[in-house]
């Protein structure tokens, strides 16, 4: 089975997160970049599906050349090869944009199988996996916290916000993944050795047949007007509890009208 | 004026308040046009004509909600093809940003997702990186899609006569090819859905276990509000999972939030700073949840939390 998963760099929540004021786009030096948490999950799927029906996983991803770093750490996993799109005609896109781009290069190396996070840690559009199954007219087998695959057809349960959906397809397809889908396992040091000699296919547009004129900040279907931290909130009041505790709180929500 | 094309969220015919909302928001951009799709639209009518819907469509299809999301956005395209609105509202639920991501794909529009208001000229304001920046973001392509917090803005209701238009929509073999064979609607008891909630009080890991999560259940009942974890209590078990706030769990934005034994980390906070008004007890003094708190108390749960409960008990 042909398994393309789909990994994106992030700043780390922990180090301060900015935008960049010349043209309003995320300050990715500013931060140190780490794989974003549930594409961890994504990997992990792709390698246990691998595992139980044989096939590759190759991991694509879309992003600055510092992205290296995350798809040496999603091979160090076990995924068997990367393919690495970047170009500075790239930067700024948005969500549709981001989409096309990929749907590109899905193009090229072919897929049975997209696995991705539901939602990045930086942008949390939630809006890729749909945009893509819309693009590629496959199933769209997103939020999942279980995948089953027998043959070319593939179970899933979507996650929701009542319980879950039961949801039916046949190969190709895409899938999201939700955190609760599994434990993503550590890079051994074996891993980490063997990472350091698989192939990584590094691709500017032109080489993936992606058009210019549809990608990147100047051509975006969004744009960001303007931005500001926010006020911080005022200071509240902080007491040391002396037995009376829980009856302060409760004074304090019959003055807001709580209770 | 342009129509402003609202998706009903409801499950089962019960429409979300988050409806209501985008509704309260679509009066003020133009003329609000409810979509709904599905069965149940006669048990749910009044609502929102209550809520000022000055037209609604109605797609009663039970096909429509047979297959993952796409019938939706099929819908909504046929839609904007044909009523030109000035943008679509959905809500910013996992299931409502793929309905825009689907529906921005077939109309070349953009999204502006998780707004927590739109101003005139469909100029949206996202709060962002857990509520640090504020942004200002507007939709430059085809026509603004737009993906709103539930909770960010006050329903009033505003009563109308909508005129009802069936609409239908044929699908295509890719809108049918993620069938949906069994819904399972899990238990949620009598407490208000934790996105929706006016009020949500959180545990983390001090609450300690699950058994002790029933003194975050108590409080939260006294005040009528929603329970909510930190990842801590889900990641150990004391706590369902659909139930955690922050980065990679639910977006809330209450009245009233009170975390109990939350140390305050900034993925947790990505969950739950924008709610207006933010009460923590915790024991350590030094905790950062308290940089966020409106009031808050330097104690021990085990013996703050029950006391406020029957404090409030008490009042009532
Ligand atoms: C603060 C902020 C707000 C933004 N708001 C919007 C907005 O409202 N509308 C809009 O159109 N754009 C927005 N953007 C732009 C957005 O970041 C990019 O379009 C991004 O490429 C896709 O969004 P996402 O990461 O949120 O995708 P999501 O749909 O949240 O990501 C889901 C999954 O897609 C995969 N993925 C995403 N990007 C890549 C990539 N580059 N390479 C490989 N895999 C990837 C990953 O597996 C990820 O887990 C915003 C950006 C920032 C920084
Ligand atoms: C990528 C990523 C995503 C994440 N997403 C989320 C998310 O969505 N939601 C989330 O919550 N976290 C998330 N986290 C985890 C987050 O970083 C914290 O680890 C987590 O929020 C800590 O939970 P906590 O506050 O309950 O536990 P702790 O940080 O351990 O805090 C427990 C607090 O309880 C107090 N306490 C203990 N006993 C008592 C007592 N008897 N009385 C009063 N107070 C007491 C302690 O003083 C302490 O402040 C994420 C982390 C990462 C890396």
């Amino acid at each position: 089975m042909n398994i393309v998963v789909l990994v994106k760099q992030v700043p780390d929540t922990e180090s301060p997160r900015k935008l960049k004021s010349e043209d309003s786009t995320l300050d990715r030096a500013a931060a140190d970049g780490v794989i974003n948490e549930l594409d961890e999950y994504a990997i992990e799927e792709a390698l246990r599906i691998k595992e139980a029906h044989g096939g590759e996983v190759t991991v694509l991803t879309m992003g600055p050349d510092k992205a290296t770093d995350s798809i040496r750490k999603a091979l160090a996993m076990g995924a068997d090869k990367a393919v690495h799109l970047v170009d500075d005609a790239l930067a700024g896109s948005d969500a549709l944009q981001t989409s096309y781009a990929i749907q590109q290069v899905l193009g090229r190396t072919g897929f049975d199988l997209v696995v991705l996070g539901s939602e990045s840690t930086d942008a949390r559009t939630g809006l890729l996996a749909a945009m893509l199954a819309e693009r590629l007219g496959v199933p769209q087998l997103s939020l999942a916290n279980k995948v089953e695959i027998n043959g070319t057809s593939i179970t899933v349960q979507r996650q929701t916000d009542y319980g879950y959906d039961k949801v039916e397809a046949t190969l190709p397809a895409v899938v999201s993944v939700v955190e609760k889908i599994n434990e993503p396992r550590y890079p051994s040091f074996k891993g980490i050795m063997a990472a350091k000699k698989k192939p990584v296919e590094t691709l500017g547009i032109a080489d993936a047949g992606i058009d210019a004129g549809q990608v990147g900040l100047a051509n975006a279907a969004t744009a960001v007007v303007d931005f500001a931290e926010a006020p911080p909130r005022s200071k509240g009041e902080i007491v040391t509890d002396e037995g009376d505790g829980g009856i302060k709180i409760a004074e304090f929500l019959a003055s807001k009208k709580f209770v | 004026m342009a129509e402003i094309l609202v998706l009903v969220d409801h499950v089962d015919g019960e429409v979300k308040k988050v409806t209501l909302e985008l509704l309260t928001l679509a009066r003020r951009l133009g003329e609000p046009a409810a979509v709904w799709v599905g069965p149940g639209y006669e048990g749910a009518k009044d609502k929102l004509a209550e809520y000022g819907a000055a037209k609604v469509y109605v797609a009663a299809d039970e096909e429509l909600t047979s297959y993952v999301v796409a019938p939706k956005a099929a819908l909504l395209a046929q839609l904007v093809q044909s009523a030109s609105p000035g943008a679509v509202l959905v809500s910013a639920t996992g299931e409502g940003k793929e309905v825009a991501g689907r529906l921005a794909v077939k109309t070349g529009s953009g999204v502006l997702t998780d707004v927590v208001d739109v101003a005139e000229g469909f100029v949206g304001e996202h709060s962002i990186f857990g509520g640090a920046i504020i942004a200002h973001a507007k939709v430059t392509k085809g026509t603004p899609i737009i993906a709103v917090r539930p909770n960010a803005i006050a329903p009033e209701a505003a009563p109308a006569a909508p005129a009802e238009e069936q609409v239908s929509v044929t699908l295509s073999d890719a809108d049918k090819a993620a069938k949906i064979v069994e819904r399972v609607v899990q238990e949620k008891g009598e407490r208000p859905d934790l996105t929706e909630a006016a009020i949500v009080v959180s545990g983390g890991r001090g609450v300690g276990s699950a058994e002790n999560f029933k003194i975050i259940e108590d409080l939260a009942d006294a005040l009528g509000g929603a329970v909510g974890a930190s990842r801590a209590a889900t990641d150990a078990g004391w706590y369902p999972h659909q139930f955690q706030v922050g980065q990679t769990g639910k977006t809330v934005s209450p009245q009233l939030y009170i975390a109990v034994g939350i140390s305050g980390a900034i993925q947790h906070r990505a969950g739950m700073q924008t709610s207006k008004t933010i009460v923590a007890i915790n024991k350590d003094p030094e905790a950062p949840i308290f940089e966020l708190v409106d009031y808050g108390v330097v104690g021990d749960l085990f013996q703050v939390a029950p006391q406020l409960t029957e404090e409030i008990k008490k009042r009532k």
